[in-house]
């Protein structure tokens, strides 16, 4: 069934679009992530403008983000003062991040720097967390070797002490908030929601427990990403609403599945897909930039 | 309008006394939200005061055009060891769809020097006054540009889909896809003889946005935050629909 987009001006498949809906929801509850990084492309690939994609993935994430937290606040597994906490750094530096962009939308080349960004951080990010899960994978089978201990780094050593009881956590306010503002600049960048930044600087940088980390993600990541849709609506006018609805109604399901096969899983195995997954992403795009394209040149909008 | 239609008055008086009668099956294309392109029937008749002369055929072209807009074609270029865009040339009006339907293989029933002046081929019908001096090769990026809109169906070039009687009767279908933008479409048929326009006719068709779709659409435009508030709403009750729902489904 074809269906017209009203802002995009473009016409698709609507079984298409609730299937790609579906299947980055699921992914969105099982892992914590916004989707936005694997979506945005997708929909770039199906023919709808980049600039309507970016704006309309930030709302169809909030969907999918508040049905998932939704899932995790009934289960407890949402540190609330810690995502608040992570909210107000994002939002400062999601400020930072747009100004940023105009600058570098100014001076050209803006596409290949939100391409390389992806290249950098999705291959840091993914790397460190496969080789780290794989070890932990190790370990938990060979039961001689004795369980690792918390290690108190440089970050206990700061100021600002506070409890972050659902966490588990005492720890100053500044690693969290430095964590919010850089994932906030990336995210107005890379026109996403940042979690796939947020999950691993989470467990790693603050050394928070994955299965609370996932509810506290998706909780910043509303607040974020609605904060992006209204800066997009009021400015760009590129947010679709009937692409939108089209990618919630499959983003919300998926997510309520998501959630439950997250839950199934162990916390190594969530984390080694997920990196595996962000690879994946990665290779694609270090691909396009390394491997001569088939159509070297591409039409913009507008002129001078 | 007042100049198209000197222009047609003066076109209208041919050497040969014909003159081009024609119509459409609508003049009006409606988007709704389940549009997904549409087919326009281009018919009519050759009108003549004297009989055919003998020297050479007669052929019909119709023309389908867009709303032209300026568009910005990028080349990528191998620097530093990836693929960026470097180069970039602004056409000065490119039409968002142009289809042009003929009797015979263009280049047999149309003069350059016709084309040049009514600009019928796909070549013809984009402006590109001129490209920036550091870019000796402008010609390749109005080539892109046509390839690409080619290859999304939004340029069509159909030789001999143009149905011909008696060198009198005419028709064609124009096929509009469905990745349409709104806007007024010129129709254009042209008679030649010899390579030679004899005759001219031009009609506009109206594809707009209708329903739901105009709707979401002023809304966007004209009360944005509303619009952007409405968004969200959307999002937020679907995102607790779907979570109370599953949460019935399994307590």
């Amino acid at each position: 069934m074809q269906i017209y987009l009203p802002i995009a001006e473009a016409s698709v498949n609507a079984f298409l679009l609730l299937g790609l809906g579906g299947i980055v929801g699921i992914l969105s509850g099982m892992f914590g992530v916004g989707g936005g990084f694997l979506m945005t492309p997708l929909l770039f690939f199906i023919g709808i403008p980049p600039a309507v994609a970016v704006a309309t993935e930030a709302n169809q994430i909030v969907a999918s983000s508040f049905s998932g937290v939704l899932a995790h606040l009934r289960r407890k597994t949402v540190d609330l003062k810690m995502g608040v906490v992570l909210l107000i750094g994002g939002l400062a530096g999601a400020a930072l991040g747009v100004r940023l962009f105009n600058i570098l939308k100014q001076m050209g080349q803006v596409d290949l720097l939100v391409t390389l960004c992806y290249v950098v951080f999705l291959g840091i990010i993914g790397g460190l967390m496969f080789i780290e899960s794989l070890r932990a994978i190790m370990r938990s089978r060979s039961p001689n070797t004795p369980p690792k201990r918390k290690k108190h780094n440089w970050i206990h050593a700061l100021p600002f002490k506070t409890k972050f009881r659902t966490s588990g956590l005492y720890i100053s306010v500044i690693p969290p908030l430095v964590v919010g503002v850089v994932v906030g600049i990336l995210a107005a960048i890379m026109g996403v929601g940042g979690g796939f930044i947020m999950v691993p600087a989470m467990i790693y940088l603050l050394g928070m427990p994955t299965k609370v980390v996932v509810g506290t993600s998706l909780f910043q990541i509303i607040f974020v990403t609605g904060f992006t849709t209204l800066l997009h609506a009021t400015t760009n006018f590129t947010v679709d609403m009937a692409l939108a609805v089209l990618l919630l109604i499959g983003g919300v399901v998926g997510a309520q599945i998501g959630t439950r096969i997250g839950l199934k899983l162990k916390a190594e195995q969530l984390r080694i897909l997920l990196a595996i997954m962000v690879l994946g992403v990665c290779g694609k795009l270090a691909m396009d930039l390394l491997l001569q394209p088939a159509e070297l040149y591409s039409l913009g909008k507008g002129g001078h | 309008m007042l100049r198209i239609l000197i222009v047609l008055l003066a076109l209208t008086a041919p050497a040969f006394g014909e003159e081009v009668v024609a119509g459409l099956s609508q003049n009006r294309v409606a988007i709704t939200a389940n549009f997904d392109g549409s087919e326009i029937l281009v018919f009519g008749a050759v009108k003549r005061d004297a009989p055919a002369p003998v020297t050479g055929e007669m052929h019909v072209i119709v023309t389908v055009s867009g709303p032209s807009k300026p568009v910005t074609v990028r080349r990528k270029e191998h620097r530093y060891g990836i693929w960026m865009n470097t180069d970039s040339v602004v056409v000065d009006a490119a039409p968002s769809f142009y289809s042009i339907a003929t009797s015979a293989p263009l280049a047999d029933i149309l003069l350059d020097t016709e084309d040049l002046r009514h600009r019928i081929s796909i070549p013809r019908a984009i402006r590109l006054v001129g490209a920036p001096d550091d870019i000796s090769d402008a010609a390749s990026f109005t080539e892109a540009l046509i390839r690409i809109k080619t290859k999304k169906d939004l340029y069509q070039l159909k030789p001999e889909t143009v149905i011909m009687d008696e060198e009198t009767l005419f028709k064609t279908q124009i096929a509009l896809p469905a990745n349409l933008t709104e806007g007024a479409y010129i129709t254009r048929i042209f008679l030649t003889r010899n390579g030679q326009v004899v005759d001219a006719y031009e009609t506009t068709i109206a594809v707009q946005k209708v329903g739901l779709e105009r709707w979401l659409y002023n809304l966007a435009h004209e009360k944005p935050l509303i619009y952007g508030i409405l968004s969200l709403v959307i999002a937020i009750a679907a995102g607790w629909g779907a979570s109370a729902v599953f949460r019935y489904l399994r307590p």
